[in-house]
């Protein structure tokens, strides 16, 4: 259930990997697609999407912000990926998923949290349909590590 | 972490560290992957061999490979032979020589990681264990019904899963490594009688077969991470599985799993589990999603084309992803070769590139087909062509396909294959 209060939206979900974060929202409505959108980052000054088969995200810069998305789909590379950016500081600021988090993401949030815990990306899952029907591009999102999260416009 | 899965003594002991620290580590991974599910054991891996998702040096996956040789160094090695998806580069697939210089730079960490993965033990020698469709029986890493998997490649995964009915979950690349190293894996998801029951029921309607890799498209999209139980396809495909029947369902996977997230789908009449249960893998819940000629035909019309010059000459055409069966490429052989013979013509059209993985490349070299095949100017290869395309140089290029899975992670433009046979043997304006 979402608590508003002056602007702010309170969203309640589960910590997957907790922690405490705020940064600037980025918001896929459909499955993000983990290896067609960073791909490239390896070549590229600031992670940016590159999935042609994302409206919403396609072209924007993805490093640093509060990624909203209902789950990840598409190839196993997913997670490794993922932790693979986690390591050389091109992921996400952290990782928001309103259904909950599927096997490739849960793998990048425990593989990071395991073996990169010098770089935190907090991740929560089960935050609803509501919550990715509120949030939109530019909103600033805080996390806290009990898995709720703020989102502010 | 709080465990509140149910280990064993021997695993408690590995999580605290009695056989090193990368390997509590491994075990802790493990834990916390399967915990976020509910998992309360491990169950152990009971499949002959792994299969890796990661083949390609990619120097961005720097630690990963840091990764693995931490493993490699504390002698954390899988207890079972492993395959791999397939290389990154083939000499015999046409590039032009700057492409070649970036490709060589791309896949910096190819040797160190081809020498990484001898030391975890490959199944076969040479390049004989790099495929995604290791599963086929030329390869040898063919499941049995029933067998628990430690697999990542999202293709390979809901093929043994479906076809197989072996028991994997969608695991990432690192995490597939894990399980076979531990020899066991968290118990949750498509490892459960309950996970494997169906969420959609599919109820296909259109006038002729689908392109598999359409109506694969079409039902990921919609299901995503979801299980559905297709009705009316064994119409078309029978109902025994078939060279030419697996082949089709190997197509339709792939893009089910790439196009949405699916792990596992159920065939009414065909695949092992829909003969044996029937409509009891059906959730009562179950959603319905019917597919038309016109659903199709929408679906495809909505895909994006993201070339510069959208009416550009196509300059290389890929068949395979995943790597062609045996059938396959004497199929497209005879397509090929018939399509030509009506147009009068020699050669194809465009430059063309059948994949395959080595062990099925050398058994198509023993039948007749195969110097039709070269006659025709068609190059085969057992490269993987995602990571030909991931080359920045070859995303310029204007490059068709029939996968729908090169199609979503690259610039490649998809056609159905009856349209792809049309453009490689008619004259191209």
């Amino acid at each position: 259930m979402a608590k508003k209060n002056k602007g702010v939206k309170t969203f309640q979900g589960r910590a997957i990997t907790p922690g405490e974060c705020t940064a600037e929202a980025v918001v896929s409505h459909g499955g993000f697609n983990t290896l067609a959108s960073m791909q490239m980052m390896s070549i590229q000054t600031k992670t940016k999407c590159v999935d042609q088969n994302n409206p919403d995200l396609y072209k924007k810069v993805l490093q640093g912000k509060a990624l909203c998305l209902p789950q990840t789909i598409g190839s196993t590379t997913g997670g490794m990926f993922l932790y693979c950016a986690v390591k050389q500081g091109k992921n996400p600021a952290c990782l928001l998923f309103s259904k909950e988090i599927d096997s490739l993401a849960a793998a990048g949030a425990v593989l990071s949290e395991v073996w990169a815990p010098e770089s935190p990306m907090p991740v929560v899952d089960k935050l609803g349909d509501e919550f990715l029907d509120y949030v939109k591009d530019g909103d600033v999102i805080t996390i806290h590590p009990d898995g709720s999260v703020d989102v502010a416009r | 972490m709080e465990i509140t899965m149910k280990l064993t003594p021997e695993q408690e002991a590995l999580l605290n560290g009695s056989k090193g620290e990368a390997m509590a580590k491994v075990m802790r991974t493990l834990v916390e992957y399967g915990q976020i599910y509910g998992a309360t054991k491990m169950v152990p891996v009971t499949g002959e061999c792994g299969h890796l998702v990661l083949s390609f040096g990619l120097m961005f996956l720097g630690p990963v490979f840091d990764l693995y040789q931490q493993l490699i160094d504390e002698g954390c090695l899988p207890q079972q032979k492993l395959t791999c998806d397939p290389l990154p580069y083939d000499k015999n697939v046409p590039q032009n020589g700057i492409s070649k210089v970036v490709a060589k730079v791309i896949y910096s960490k190819q040797g160190s990681y081809n020498k990484q993965l001898k030391k975890l033990g490959m199944k076969n020698p040479g390049k004989d264990s790099y495929t995604c469709a290791s599963y086929m029986t030329e390869v040898g890493n063919t499941p049995k019904e029933g067998d628990v998997l430690s697999w990542a490649e999202s293709s390979a995964v809901v093929y043994a899963n479906s076809v197989l009915g072996a028991r994997c979950n969608r695991n990432s690349g690192i995490i597939e490594l894990f399980g076979s190293i531990a020899g066991f894996v968290p118990y949750f998801g498509f490892l459960t009688d309950e996970g494997r029951k169906a969420d959609w029921v599919i109820e296909l309607k259109t006038t002729k077969m689908p392109d598999a890799q359409l109506l694969g498209s079409a039902i990921g999209m919609k299901v995503m991470e979801e299980v559905p139980y297709v009705k009316g396809l064994d119409k078309y495909l029978g109902t025994e599985l078939d060279e030419s029947a697996t082949t089709y369902l190997k197509d339709f996977g792939a893009a089910t799993a790439s196009n949405g997230a699916v792990g596992l789908y159920h065939i009414e009449n065909l695949t092992p589990e829909a003969k044996k249960q029937g409509e009891k893998l059906i959730k009562k819940d179950a959603k319905t999603y019917v597919i038309t000629d016109e659903v199709l035909q929408e679906v495809k019309d909505n895909y994006p084309v993201i070339w510069k010059d959208p009416t550009a000459k196509p300059e290389l055409c890929f068949l395979g992803c995943p790597h062609m069966s045996l059938q396959q490429m004497k199929d497209w052989t005879h397509i090929l070769e018939d399509g030509l013979k009506k147009e009068g013509r020699k050669k194809v059209s465009i430059p063309t590139v059948f994949t395959a993985s080595t062990p099925v490349i050398e058994e198509f070299n023993k039948t007749p087909e195969s110097k039709t095949l070269k006659k025709m100017g068609v190059v085969v290869s057992y490269i993987c062509p995602l990571m030909y395309m991931d080359n920045p140089l070859c995303q310029t290029k204007p490059v068709i396909t029939s996968s729908n899975k090169l199609r979503t992670y690259t610039t490649a433009r998809f056609y159905s294959n009856d349209e792809i046979a049309e453009m490689l043997t008619k004259e191209v304006d």
